[in-house]
């Protein structure tokens, strides 16, 4: 797992540098009046919070791994 | 240390996949649960509400109930059957300044016997002409653990969340997801009532039990990829892969793939399969070959060497469609996910006559009901 620790790191990195140059314009190559799919709430990541908060809970408290499930989290004190 | 002294300077994680740039919706979900499998039964309430004011600002709080009634494994083979509640309250604010979004949050949970109360904090921002966002994020829990019938007991445990989350537009019909999560505990990490099993042979049925004895640190990290994709009908295939790897030597893969179907009518349908599988913990065992055999001793089947598989169906009906007086619109959801849980090192000692260390492994099947109503105005 060491590497993955270094993975993370580097990402944290990585992702401070591309913060910094956040301000840089790129031309997107999908444009704005191109994405109604993407806005179409079947296509979002956490639907209904309240549930997926809930079965991240269920899922976190009934095994031993945890985390990157691309919520907030924030635990639940359940050990 | 170095890792997470980097990560605090990056201010780190809290991941609103493909959200920076604009608020979240103001709405209102009321959701029951209940969860039944393994002698256990969990039900409770959900309320969340989330309110935008000021045009740069939402407001979000949250009250979860678990009443508990358990008769699991651990406890008709080594305690009497139980009841508890835990109550859980957060409360969060976002701002949105431009493209940044800044959030934090504070959650407390109580049960008789713990306590825990953590703070969040997160920042994301829109980039490359709003085809990417990235966020990060750093939670701080302290808990205190405390025993049932022993007033003198009270232990501390701190735990740190860094996160990194990065979510992509690939194309007009596909998203992206990546998610880094370390996490750090430090403190009393055991349940102050769960014991390990050793061969004794004193006893008719060869074996004892004292308590089990964890390390006092842990440092995990998980990598997760995701990915939706727009069919080219109105509907949606996503998939999920997680690795996570810890200190303690627990190893575990999660894999999911699901499908969104929207049809006329107002209805939404859903179905998804998770498999999930994990190898025990370095001081894990079933049965040891004799007391204080280690430092450091489980027998927590949530540290053992296990796979499951969940299958999920839910479905969703969009009512209010015109809306009504002040709402929007609503939905009401029922899903139900069914949990097949494996243990390949875990044995189901509720079968006795046979010598130590060869019963039967445990399994057990697990139902999870959600229903809810939300409420967008």
């Amino acid at each position: 797992m060491a590497r993955t620790s270094s993975l993370l790191a580097r990402s944290l990195v990585l992702a401070c540098a591309v913060l910094a140059v956040g301000g840089c314009s790129i031309e997107p190559w999908v444009k704005p009046y191109e994405r109604d799919h993407l806005a179409d709430p079947i296509m979002s990541f956490d639907r209904d919070p309240v549930s997926s908060a809930y079965t991240g809970h269920v899922y976190e408290a009934r095994e031993g791994a945890r985390g990157a499930t691309g919520g907030g989290g924030g635990g639940c004190g359940c050990n | 240390m170095k890792r997470s002294l980097l990560a605090a300077l990056c201010l780190l994680v809290v991941v609103r996949a493909a959200q920076a740039g604009v608020l979240p919706e103001d709405r209102a979900d009321v959701l029951v649960h209940s969860y039944d499998g393994g002698g256990v039964t969990i039900q409770g309430p959900s309320l969340l509400v989330r309110k935008q004011f000021a045009q740069k600002f939402s407001v979000s709080a949250n009250h979860y109930v678990d009443k508990v009634n358990s008769a699991s494994i651990d406890v008709v083979t080594t305690a009497s059957p139980y009841e508890e509640e835990r109550t859980q309250n957060s409360v969060g604010l976002d701002y949105l300044h431009d493209r940044w979004m800044m959030n934090i949050g504070l959650t407390n949970s109580e049960e008789n016997d713990y306590t825990a109360e953590t703070f969040n904090f997160g920042i994301s921002q829109d980039i490359f002409g709003d085809l990417t966002t990235v966020s990060l994020g750093y939670s701080l829990g302290n808990d205190t653990v405390g025993r049932r019938g022993d007033a003198n007991f009270s232990e501390e445990t701190e735990r740190q969340n860094y996160r990194l989350g990065v979510s992509q537009i690939l194309t007009k019909n596909l998203l992206l997801g990546v998610s880094f999560e370390t996490i750090t505990d430090e403190g009393f990490l055991n349940n102050p009532y769960r014991q390990v099993r050793y061969l004794d042979p004193t006893t008719p049925q060869g074996y004892s039990y004292e308590r089990e004895m964890y390390p006092r640190t842990r440092s995990s990290d998980a990598a997760s990829i995701r990915m939706r994709y727009y069919m080219p009908y109105r509907a949606a295939l996503y998939a999920e892969y997680r690795k996570y790897g810890d200190t303690w030597d627990i190893g575990a893969d999660t894999f999911e793939i699901g499908y969104t179907h929207p049809i006329d009518l107002g209805w939404t349908f859903e179905g998804k399969f998770r498999t999930y599988s994990q190898t025990h913990a370095d001081f894990y065992s079933d049965l040891f070959p004799r007391s204080q055999y280690q430092n450091f001793l489980a027998r927590d089947k949530e540290l053992s060497t296990f796979a499951s598989q969940t299958i999920r169906l839910g479905a969703s009906y969009d009512m209010l469609r015109g809306g009504w007086k002040f709402v929007e619109r609503g939905t009401v959801n029922v899903i139900l996910d069914h949990m097949m849980f494996e243990y390949e090192d875990f044995r189901d000692l509720r079968v006795t006559g046979v010598p130590p260390g060869t019963e039967p492994f445990y399994t057990f099947d697990a139902n999870v009901l959600q229903v809810f109503v939300s409420f967008w105005f």
